[in-house]
């Protein structure tokens, strides 16, 4: 044994008694920061430990379908996935912020941007960064749940719209909400989700929306389901059948391609809208998911302006359709006598400026009274009527006949279209009004506009005898407005001769006689500018001339009105008449075929768009399509 | 009648405590592995335990005045030992501190603590003065300092801070000077920024984290901050064995390990936290008390030694829990799952209960 084993010094039993206290006095410490989370924290950290394990995920409820008169669907869905960012964590999130802009492919300015504009929505509610989700993605997501929780996949459904802008206006298109849709909502919509922008899908986003479920799950630390604690199903929109024909909207979509203007068909006995197209037309499909930022630009900066819905927002001057106004208000006001005729050398003079009749410069129309006045849609016979009548009266007429006015149709963003009186322009131009502009207006020039759904309206309700009803697209449509404007059984009985005679009778729009058919219209061609105008322009298309036809059938008590505008289209007669004629014949094929059974119009020629992959976003214009659309425009050049 | 006196001279209470410790930690590494592929790790840790008593009783046996005498050696095997670690070592966890021994692996620098324990116990027992001269820490300082650096190129920042408490605690016994003391401290200080400058980058991560835990919750700081939740939310009561949803979930890291309080804590609640604290701080009180019922100043070196090794693992392991102390990969002694730390501790305690057993003998 070695020496120093027998060292036999005293302990330090002080120091010994130190280690004593020091090792009572951290256990204390410690037990009092225990103490601190445990019990004065403690429901906090319960708060935290919930919040990592229960995730809860809505289950958004599929929107509503929209059918056609007949139930076929117009409108449907198809299942996607998007990807939401969970934001809870900021540093975390701006640290990885790369990491997931690369992993999905999408410009890390533009996640950014979102992350910003949401920074008023609470933290724990993710926001959508990609809203349709490729195979590529969902894969990366799955891989990464463990080291970069920031991504959580939503299943949805998606709005999938007929293809080509097949009747895009008047359907409209759903798109996330806006933040102000979401102060507006009062809670009911989140950051996200998918409203109706415009069209039937904002008119009727209550009922087609539905209302999300909720899942609530427990994860583990990597992100894995374990269990379930909460399910709440999503209520499903409802579907909504509309008024549209579709047999009748095929014929208005191929009869307009590749045209401009709109279409609209409407049953004047119950004002309900069979068919309504307006061209050109943007394809749905590409806004259902997010439209980017340089495409939105485009479609609005087009100058063919395609995301304007011709029908209700074209406020354009009516030219000679307006005839059928002043007639009615001629007879109606007993002012001018009923064989009040003048004689058409092909112009007149009215306060030393000469107007024009549409046969300038190939003779004149000769001795002309109402009757040949709208057939042959003398401008000269007008401009006299227009004088007797003077402005006030025209406007007062025009604007009990539905003009100037919305139509009330269930369609967000109709337009007021225009009837000018003396009182609209000394309040609008501080200017009085001036004798020579009564003369224009009397042929449906000057400040008059309309839309094609006033005149559909308006042309139908006299032949109706003075009975207005509201347009409208919803099948069931509860309270639909009538507006009476009791116009006599002799105005009415003239005033339906001289359209029937339009057609029939040699007039204006004798090219589109249909035989068996009482089918009776106006034409119009409105001038954008003067004729002088016109030839220093060079005879460009954007000012030529816009071409109308408003027609119906039969004569008196009509089943069908359509409003054609083409705009360019300079003449009525050649542009907008046939277009008419086509869907008047097509309705009236198909009213023969249901009893015999049989159908002329074959609609299957124009499916309603393929069916999109999960994985593959909605193309617009699939070849074929198109081609058919074209056969079937080569009908009628 | 010798035999007779060691069996009633064995200590029964320290060895009930240990028991008792080790059961909570067995209930928990069962809670919490049960559901997962690591389920029956608790029956693992039992037979360490068991394997770890009968190391126990063996150390005891051999008279630590004859383990002493081969001091000399044992520290040389010991550095020999670190230097194969590095040579040779498996990397696990971020360090180079394993090596295999027939299937098993083992943690070298657990075994080095106890020699350090020994050879500094020897190294203090020969100062013969009240007052530690300055050559003589210096010594001190160097017997450490060379395994210390040595286990720093692993690099296991852990380990290292286990092991100079212990030449601290002996210095203190011995009766360092206050001037030294405070020269140390200074030149420590002095170190910091150089030592600083060797940290790999995950180590100064986790220290940058301690000082600001919010910053990168995914990262180190998630640890810390998925502790103190899975501790938090545990509340007075706790939510009961299998319950918690931190440890069951996954979201308390390595909770069968080094964060075992932390699962215990959310399942036991303060109750068993309180519990669990009580029973070290009288494990720890009663080691100090055997080094005060020690027969020389080199049983008492040895007692101390272990008491500081012990209670600085258990102070900075629990202090982890709460926040209070950066992430460092220290196991709770007795209650962490793994065989080389089990082991290290009962031949330790074996130690222990040597010294106290020699307490009358002359």
């Amino acid at each position: 044994m070695s020496y120093w084993i027998g060292n036999d010094q005293k302990l330090p039993q002080a120091r010994l008694s130190v280690a004593q206290y020091v090792i009572a006095g951290i256990t204390l410490f410690l037990l009092i920061g225990f103490w601190k989370l445990q019990i004065i924290q403690s429901d906090y950290y319960a708060q935290l430990a919930e919040r990592n394990s229960i995730r809860s995920i809505p289950i958004i409820a599929p929107r509503g379908r929209m059918l056609d008169r007949e139930g076929r669907v117009l409108v449907d869905n198809y299942p996607s996935f998007s990807v939401l960012l969970l934001r809870e964590d900021a540093k975390l999130l701006t640290q990885n912020l790369p990491v997931v802009a690369e992993g999905l492919g999408v410009p890390l300015e533009e996640i950014q941007q979102q992350v910003d504009a949401s920074k008023n929505i609470p933290k724990f509610q993710p926001i959508l960064i990609k809203p349709e989700a490729t195979p590529a993605d969902i894969a990366f997501i799955e891989s990464h749940r463990a080291d970069l929780p920031l991504l959580e996949l939503l299943m949805v459904h998606r709005r999938r719209y007929p293809r080509d802008g097949f009747m895009a206006h008047a359907i409209g298109y759903v798109g996330e909400v806006s933040e102000k849709q979401i102060e507006a909502s009062g809670g009911k919509l989140r950051p996200g989700d998918f409203a109706g922008k415009s069209g039937l899908e904002r008119q009727y986003n209550e009922t087609l929306m539905g209302s999300d479920g909720l899942r609530r799950v427990i994860v583990n630390s990597v992100g894995k389901e374990v269990g379930r604690l909460e399910h709440t199903e999503a209520t499903p929109g409802k579907p909504i059948k509309l008024t549209i024909d579709y047999d009748l909207q095929v014929v208005a979509e191929a009869a307009m391609a590749g045209q401009k203007g709109a279409v609209v068909a409407v049953d004047p006995r119950t004002g309900e809208v069979l068919a309504m197209t307006s061209h050109p037309a943007p394809d749905p499909n590409a806004f259902a998911v997010r439209i980017s930022r340089e495409e939105w630009k485009r479609l609005n900066e087009d100058e063919d302006r395609p995301l304007l819905n011709r029908v209700i927002q074209a406020q354009l001057a009516p030219g000679s359709v307006f005839k059928v106004v002043m007639s009615t208000a001629m007879l109606e006001s007993k002012l001018i006598p009923e064989d009040f005729s003048v004689y058409c050398p092909g112009y007149a003079d009215f306060y030393g400026r000469m107007f024009k009749c549409h046969v300038f410069g190939k003779g004149g129309h000769g001795q002309v009274e109402l009757h040949k006045a709208v057939v042959q849609s003398c401008d000269v016979f007008f401009y006299n009527v227009g004088k007797r009548l003077g402005i006030d009266r025209i406007s007062y007429y025009a604007y009990q006949l539905g003009l100037g006015r919305r139509t009330g149709i269930d369609l967000p963003g109709e337009e007021n279209g225009l009837v000018p009186s003396e009182e609209w322009k000394k309040r609008v131009f501080k200017q009085p009004w001036y004798a020579g502009e009564t003369i224009s207006v009397a042929v449906g020039q000057g400040a008059t506009v309309t839309t094609p759904l006033q005149l559909a309206r308006t042309v139908g309700g006299i032949a109706l005898g003075g009975v207005f009803k509201q347009p409208h697209l919803l099948l069931e449509a509860k309270n639909v407005k009538e507006e009476d404007f009791p116009i006599s059984e002799n105005t009415t009985e003239k005033v339906t001769q001289a359209m029937f005679g339009v057609v029939n009778e040699g007039g204006t729009a004798a090219a589109s006689r249909l035989e068996g058919i009482e089918f009776c219209g106006k034409t119009g061609t409105a001038q954008l500018i003067s004729g002088e105008g016109l030839k220093k322009a060079g005879k460009q298309r954007r000012f030529t001339d816009n071409a109308w036809f408003v027609g119906y059938a039969p004569r008196r008590n009509p089943e069908i009105v359509v409003a054609v505008l083409v705009e360019h289209g300079v003449h009525g007669s050649t542009a907008a008449a046939p277009v008419a004629r086509d869907i008047i014949k097509a309705y009236y094929d198909k009213k023969g075929a249901r009893e015999k059974k049989q159908f002329t119009v074959d609609y299957r020629r124009y499916d309603l768009g393929a069916q999109p992959d999960v994985a593959q976003a909605p193309v617009a214009g699939k070849p074929e399509t198109d081609a058919a659309v074209q056969r079937e425009a080569g009908h009628h050049p | 009648m010798r035999e007779a006196n060691k069996i009633r001279d064995f200590d029964w209470t320290l060895l009930l405590l240990v028991l008792s410790i080790c059961s909570m930690g067995i209930i928990e590494i069962y809670s919490a592995t049960r559901a997962n592929a690591l389920a029956g790790m608790h029956w693992k840790q039992f037979w360490w335990v068991v394997i770890g008593l009968a190391c126990m009783l063996v150390v005891s046996r051999i008279d630590y005045h004859t383990i002493l005498d081969q001091a000399p050696l044992l520290y040389l095997v010991g550095l020999a030992g670190l230097v194969l670690v590095l040579a040779i070592g498996e990397r696990r966890f971020g360090h180079k501190s394993w090596i295999a021994i027939g299937g098993y692996t083992l943690q070298v620098s657990e075994l080095v603590k106890l020699i350090i324990i020994v050879v500094l116990a020897r190294f203090y027992s020969e100062v013969r003065t009240d007052r530690l001269s300055l050559l003589d820490l210096g010594k001190a300082g160097l017997l450490t300092g060379l395994p210390v650096g040595l286990i720093l190129l692993q690099p296991d920042l852990g380990t290292t801070i286990m092991i100079v408490p212990i030449a601290a605690v002996g210095a203190f016994l011995v009766g360092i000077q206050w001037k030294h003391a405070v020269a140390f401290l200074l030149i420590g200080a002095l170190l910091l920024p150089v030592g600083w400058s060797l940290l790999k980058p995950y180590q100064k991560e986790r220290i940058h984290t301690f000082l600001r835990p919010e910053e990168n919750p995914r990262g180190a700081g998630y640890q810390t901050q998925q502790a103190k939740i899975a501790v938090g939310s545990g509340g007075f009561w706790g939510k009961g064995i299998g319950k918690g949803s931190q440890n069951q979930l996954g979201f308390v890291p390595v909770r069968w390990s080094d964060f075992i309080l932390a699962a215990l804590a959310e399942e036991m609640g303060f109750v068993g936290v309180l519990v669990t604290l009580l029973l070290y701080m009288f494990l720890l009180r009663r080691l100090v008390q055997n080094a005060q019922w020690a027969k020389d100043r080199s049983g008492m070196h040895i007692v101390m030694g272990v008491a500081a090794v012990l209670g600085v693992h258990v102070f900075v392991n629990v202090g982890m829990m709460i926040g209070y102390v950066p992430v460092t990969g220290i196991p709770l002694p007795l209650m962490s799952y793994g065989g080389s730390s089990t082991l290290f501790v009962f031949m330790a305690l074996g130690l222990v209960m040597n010294v106290r057993m020699k307490r009358f003998v002359n």
